[in-house]
C-alpha cells in the first residue's frame, strides 16, 4: 500500500523485531525484542527517572518534587472520592497504571521522527491495553471475592429491584460486568490508534500536496498543516484524558468490589 | 455490487457513528458547563461523573471506528 507516493497511515503500528533478535524463541514461541518492547522499556525508564527526581523528600520541594506530589495527590483524591477511606490501599496500583499509560501515550506523540527515531505508541495495540484491563479486572474479582465471598454476587442484584424483574436484571448486570474489561481496553487502544491514523493522514496530505506543485501545496498543504498543529494539541489532551479515564474507571470498578452497591 | 466497494461504502457509513458520538460528547460537556455556571460551587465535585459520561459517550463513537477498521482490514 505504501507504493506510488501513497502514504500508508497504518505502517506506524507495525511491530517489528529490533537488533536482529527475530529468531529468539522460548518453547517454540517467538520472543523477539520488538520496537513495542523497546518503547515499553523507554517508558519505564522515563517513569523511574521522573519518580526518583521527585521523591528525594526535600523539606522545601523543588520543581520535580512538586510535579510528582501533584500527580500523587491527584490520584489520592480521586480514590478518596470514589472508594472512600478504603481507597488508600489501591493508590500504588492506580498510580502506576495512570503514570505508565500517561507516559506511554505522551512518548508515542513526541516528534522524535525528525531525529530519525520513530516513536511507537504501544498503547495503540489491543494486546497491551487488553492485558492492562485484564489486570484491573482480576484485581476487582480478587478483592470482591476476598472481602465478600459469595456475597459478591449480590452485585448483580441492585437494591430495590422489583420482584418481577428478578429474572432479567441479574442477566443484564452480568453482561455489563463482563463487558467491562473489553470496553476498558478497547477505549484506550482505539482512541490512540484513531488519533495517530488521523495525524498520519494529515501528514500525507501535506507531503503529497507539496510534491504536486506550489499551487496545490499552498491551497491544500498549508491548511492541513494548521489543522495538524491543532489536532496534535488535541491528541496531547486525549493522551491525558485517556490515562485519566482508564484510572478513573478502574477505581470505580474497584469501588464496586469493595463497597458493593 | 462489488464486495470490495460494498466494504468501503460500509466503512464510510460507519463514520456517521463518529459524528453521532461528537453530538453525544458535546452534549455531555455542554450540559456540565450549563450546570456548572449555575452552581460553580458544586462543579468540582462532579468532575469524576463528567468524565464517566464522556468515556461512555466516546466509547460508542470509537466502536464505529472499530467497525470501519474491521470492514477495511479484516472482513
Amino acid at each position: 500500500m505504501a507504493g506510488g507516493g501513497k502514504i500508508d497511515p497504518m505502517h506506524q503500528f507495525l511491530v517489528e523485531p529490533l537488533f536482529g533478535t527475530q529468531n529468539w524463541s522460548i518453547a517454540g514461541y517467538n520472543v523477539a525484542f520488538t520496537n513495542s518492547a523497546a518503547w515499553m522499556c523507554v517508558a519505564t525508564v522515563a517513569l523511574i527517572a521522573f519518580m526518583t527526581m521527585g521523591t528525594r523528600g526535600a523539606l522545601i520541594p523543588g520543581r520535580g518534587q512538586m510535579m510528582v506530589e501533584g500527580f500523587v495527590r491527584f490520584i489520592d483524591n480521586m480514590l478518596a472520592a470514589n472508594i472512600g477511606p478504603e481507597g488508600k490501599r489501591y493508590v500504588p496500583y492506580i498510580f502506576s497504571l495512570f503514570m505508565f499509560i500517561l507516559f506511554a501515550n505522551v512518548l508515542g506523540l513526541l516528534p522524535l521522527g525528525i531525529f530519525g527515531i520513530h516513536p511507537f505508541t504501544f498503547t495503540s495495540h489491543f494486546t497491551i491495553t487488553g492485558v492492562l484491563a485484564i489486570i484491573s479486572f482480576s484485581i476487582v474479582l480478587i478483592v470482591g471475592f476476598w472481602r465478600h465471598g459469595f456475597h459478591f454476587f449480590s452485585l448483580f442484584v441492585p437494591h430495590g429491584t422489583p420482584i418481577w424483574l428478578l429474572p432479567l436484571i441479574p442477566l443484564i448486570e452480568f453482561v455489563s460486568f463482563m463487558v467491562r474489561p473489553f470496553s476498558l481496553g478497547l477505549r484506550l487502544f482505539v482512541a490512540m490508534t484513531a488519533g495517530h491514523v488521523l495525524l498520519k493522514v494529515l501528514a500525507g496530505f501535506i507531503i503529497n500536496s507539496g510534491a504536486a506543485g506550489i499551487g496545490t501545496g499552498l491551497f491544500v498543504g498549508v491548511p492541513s498543516f494548521v489543522l495538524m498543529v491543532g489536532i496534535s494539541a488535541l491528541e496531547l489532551l486525549v493522551a491525558g484524558i485517556q490515562a485519566y479515564v482508564f484510572a478513573l474507571l478502574t477505581s470505580l470498578y474497584i469501588n464496586d468490589a469493595v463497597n458493593l452497591h | 455490487m462489488d464486495p470490495a466497494a460494498a466494504k468501503l461504502i460500509g466503512a464510510g457509513l460507519a463514520a456517521i457513528g463518529a459524528g453521532m458520538a461528537a453530538i453525544g460528547v458535546g452534549n455531555v460537556f455542554g450540559s456540565f458547563l450549563e450546570g456548572a455556571l449555575r452552581n460553580p460551587g458544586a462543579a468540582d465535585g462532579q468532575q469524576g461523573r463528567l468524565f464517566i459520561g464522556f468515556a461512555a459517550a466516546e466509547l460508542l463513537g470509537l466502536l464505529s471506528f472499530v467497525v470501519a477498521m474491521i470492514l477495511i482490514f479484516v472482513a
